[in-house]
């Protein structure tokens, strides 16, 4: 079955012509339409334009002929882009191409399907997506993580050879840990985040969820890139990534920092981790604790800094120019507020006045700037850390899948889920989740997510350890 | 017991642009203070002549040169409009 195929094994099929784009988008269509009303990771799919674009693929390009399903909150000519939310589900239609999707496409690859996500990527299990559930493929009664739920379901479901997810505190890693696949987060200004619907804007990047660490190594050769509609891309050059996957990784330098021995992560989960870290040492890698003095501060300074840029970014949904407009609003005040709240849902609408409370006069010096010096701390310890060290090791999450609707009533309790991904893209540093094990959870065998974090700008080695470490079990 | 935040959340809901029932002002309400004494552990630490930092990668003075350069048509532009009249949006009345 094609679907339940990598990005590498397909390529290796069409350059021999032993099969075509259009067999790979016919077979991941058939997989969908059988798998997507119990999964539901899937928002909308067009089979009629991804054959089209099959058929005019050009397969001598690296990624040519290869479909990738689309977190639906970047923009792609044509489709949809909903965020995951009523305010741009009824009469939104992308009039471009994203950044990232402009570089895939010249890879050759085929943005095919909009997959279910947190509404404006806000949340942890997609169950804030005011569109849809996603359950998780390994238990169906469990989330899938977020906010890019929908991503990490439909690659580890086989309902996608491939996705897209974009990363503000975790969001690619999380789902892709909580579901047992692989996500990577580039470092911040490695993807260009022009189209990519804005949640943080310093903290938001866009990155590949995938089967394989290969297959991430060979999406992010595409995906990264200067792009001079992103003010924040960086102009530097792409490496290969692909070129040092298989080198040994004896003498490299792995750090355990000793905050992140807490209480609250699962037993499994840090039985797997363990067996990881002794797996890597038997590869030749040296372990040594390390110290991030201020993780305890993270997650704060995160809920300071993300709502408050959240708040200024989705300012524009006004009902003006495009979105949801109220239909019962009298003057135009009543029309931002009216087509604002009936448009956003609860989680969306506890971030915002969260995020213009703490930028309000009176409370932005408090809040914000405070926060905004919590994160040159977080950000020195990683930099201490990586002066001896050349990765950084943890779970990606201190849990696994929770079930559907248990932190319903109880957004802190899922905040604080976050603790070793948040670090991350405050800090602006690759981080990569990939599969270390299971745990069996009330008969159920629940993936298990390893998270390996590097120094900016060093995907080339995250990605050597976790594709040594994968090639190993 | 820490003394409650002072959220004035129907004023913090107006510079959002958003309306609240009473219902939904009182559960903000009370979710926020919970979060925001969450958030009061950034007031433990000494945070004194540190600089803060605004972005993870910084990029500055990113310009571009003053030319004109391609960009929506005006039918890309108004496709997604919820209300059109010829070229132009339609808006509720906005100067009395």
């Amino acid at each position: 079955m094609l679907a339940s195929s990598t990005i590498a094994a397909l390529r290796k099929g069409i350059t021999a012509g032993e099969i075509t784009p259009r067999d790979i988008v016919l077979d991941v269509a058939k997989s969908i339409e059988a798998g997507n009303a119990e999964i539901g990771a899937y928002l909308s799919w067009d089979v009629e334009a991804a054959l089209a674009e099959a058929d005019r693929a050009d397969i001598t390009k690296p990624l040519g002929g290869i479909p990738i399903a689309v977190k639906d909150n970047m923009n792609v000519t044509g489709q949809p882009c909903t965020c995951g939310s009523r305010i741009l589900s009824e009469n939104y239609t992308a009039p471009y191409d994203a950044g990232a999707i402009q570089k895939l496409r010249a890879g050759g690859a085929i943005p095919f399907g909009r997959l279910n996500m947190d509404e404006f990527a806000m949340g942890s299990s997609t169950e804030n997506s005011a569109l849809g559930v996603t359950r998780n493929p390994r238990d169906l009664s469990r989330v899938p993580g977020g906010s890019s739920g929908g991503s990490a379901a439909a690659v580890a479901g086989d309902l996608a050879i491939a996705a897209l997810g974009s990363d503000t505190g975790g969001s690619i890693r999380q789902p892709a840990a909580l579901c047992g696949c692989v996500g990577i987060k580039p470092t911040y200004g490695r993807v260009s985040r022009y189209g990519l619907v804005a949640f943080a804007s310093s903290l938001d990047q866009i990155g590949p969820v995938t089967k394989t660490v290969e297959d991430s190594a060979l999406l992010l050769n595409h995906l990264c890139g200067y792009d001079a509609h992103d003010s924040t891309s960086l102009n530097i050059e792409v490496p290969d990534f692909t070129a040092t996957l298989g080198q040994d990784i004896k003498g490299l330098r792995i750090g355990l920092p000793k905050e992140y021995y807490i209480d609250g992560i699962h037993a499994g989960v840090s039985a797997s981790v363990q067996s990881a870290i002794r797996q890597l040492e038997s590869l030749g890698a040296i372990i040594e604790e390390i110290s991030l003095p201020h993780t305890e501060l993270g997650v704060a300074t995160y809920y300071v800094l993300a709502p408050a840029e959240a708040s200024a970014n989705l300012a524009r949904f006004d009902g003006v120019r495009y979105g949801h407009r109220s239909s019962s609003a009298g003057d135009l005040m009543e029309q931002y507020t009216k087509s604002r709240s009936e448009g956003f849902g609860p989680e969306v609408k506890r971030r915002i006045l969260l995020g213009t409370y703490m930028l309000s006069s009176g409370y932005y010096d408090a809040y914000y700037i405070r926060a905004q010096k919590a994160r040159t701390l977080i950000r020195n310890d990683f930099t201490e850390a990586f002066k001896k060290v050349d990765v950084i090791l943890s779970p990606t999450s201190p849990t696994p899948a929770h079930k559907l609707g248990e932190l319903k009533d109880n957004p802190l309790a899922a905040y604080l889920e976050d603790v070793f991904t948040i670090p991350v893209n405050l800090a602006g540093l690759p981080g990569i989740s990939l599969p270390c094990g299971t745990v069996d959870v009330e008969g159920k065998a629940l993936p298990v997510g390893l998270q390996i974090v590097g120094k900016a700008l060093d995907e080339a080695t995250v990605l050597r350890v976790a594709h040594a470490y994968e090639q190993s079990r | 017991m820490p003394e409650a935040h002072k959220i004035d959340i129907r004023h913090v809901a107006k510079l959002a642009r958003l309306t609240l029932t009473d219902e939904e002002a009182k559960r903000y309400e009370s979710q926020l203070d919970g979060i925001l004494t969450y958030i009061d552990t950034l007031t433990r630490y000494d945070l004194d002549g540190v600089e803060p930092t605004a972005h993870a990668m910084p990029v500055y003075d990113v310009l571009r040169a003053d030319e004109p350069r391609p960009g929506f048509t005006q039918e890309q532009a108004l496709s997604n409009a919820p209300k059109r009249i010829a070229d132009q949006i339609q808006i509720p009345k906005v100067i009395e």
